[in-house]
């Protein structure tokens, strides 16, 4: 089964995903991977997306006092579902769940959830690796973080263009 | 009726507005010349799609809304 969502409101990763196990009857895996706007180095205060590279802060990290996914509703859940659709069919999948977050978000809230069951490990952690590379470089999202000095875009790394390459060269 | 202009992400920041109403029918030429010299400059850059009535265009170059399309002009975008 296929579960495609755009939600405006905080959710629980858990409360998405347990259902969706249980709805794959015989599967052999399952592979979630969620993303959640990341606190600061110093662990103290705000920080920023996920999507700025786990791990590999800069000075730029510190300060982030929220974030702001926008969106374009006649492309953008229609866009996910065509990606589900792809992940589905290269992948052999049973099932793929994918939900993104839109409007404000702040520190520890989930931005993304992509759960795949597939009788294979391998096609389940593959599809995952597959739509987060898509999600965050090639699906219809604006993404900006508010610091002292006010409000700033957020533009895809070239690390995440060239992890979104790969899959053009095939599996 | 009219063709809406909605400036999507970092373009509404440049534009100073999310949207604007123009007269139909809007081209390529036509659109360059209502969204201001910086709006113009980041739509003739590859890395920028326009969609029309809801679809991304394949050639940007080819617009060309009616009364009551949407033209909706998208940057880089980022999520996840």
């Amino acid at each position: 089964m296929k579960d495609v969502r755009l939600l405006t409101e905080p959710f629980i990763p858990g409360a998405f995903v347990g259902p969706f196990t249980q709805a794959n009857p015989g599967l052999g895996g399952v592979c979630t991977f969620v993303g959640e706007v990341r606190p600061n180095k110093d662990g103290q205060g705000e920080g920023q997306g996920e999507g700025q590279g786990e791990g590999q802060g800069t000075k730029d990290d510190w300060g982030v006092e929220a974030l702001e996914l926008s969106h374009y509703e006649p492309l953008t859940l229609p866009g996910m579902e065509a990606l589900a659709d792809e992940a589905i069919a290269r992948f052999d999948l049973m099932g793929l769940l994918m939900v993104h977050r839109v409007g404000k978000l702040r520190v520890g809230e989930p931005i993304v959830l992509v759960s795949a069951a597939a009788r294979h490990r391998r096609g389940a952690i593959d599809a995952v690796d597959f739509c987060m590379d898509h999600l965050k470089a090639a699906a219809w999202f604006w993404k900006r973080e508010k610091r002292a000095d006010g409000w700033h875009w957020i533009e895809p790394r070239e690390d995440d263009y060239a992890d979104l390459a790969r899959w053009d060269k095939g599996p | 009726m009219a063709v809406t202009i909605l400036f999507l992400g970092p373009l509404a920041d440049m534009a100073g507005a999310e949207s604007k109403d123009v007269e139909a029918p809007l081209d390529w030429a036509g659109l360059l010349e209502v969204v201001g010299s910086d709006v113009a400059d980041q739509l003739t850059q590859e890395r920028v799609n326009i969609a029309c009535d809801g679809r991304v265009l394949a050639d940007k170059t080819a617009l060309n809304a009616k009364d009551g399309d949407e033209v909706a002009l998208l940057p880089p975008v980022s999520g996840g």
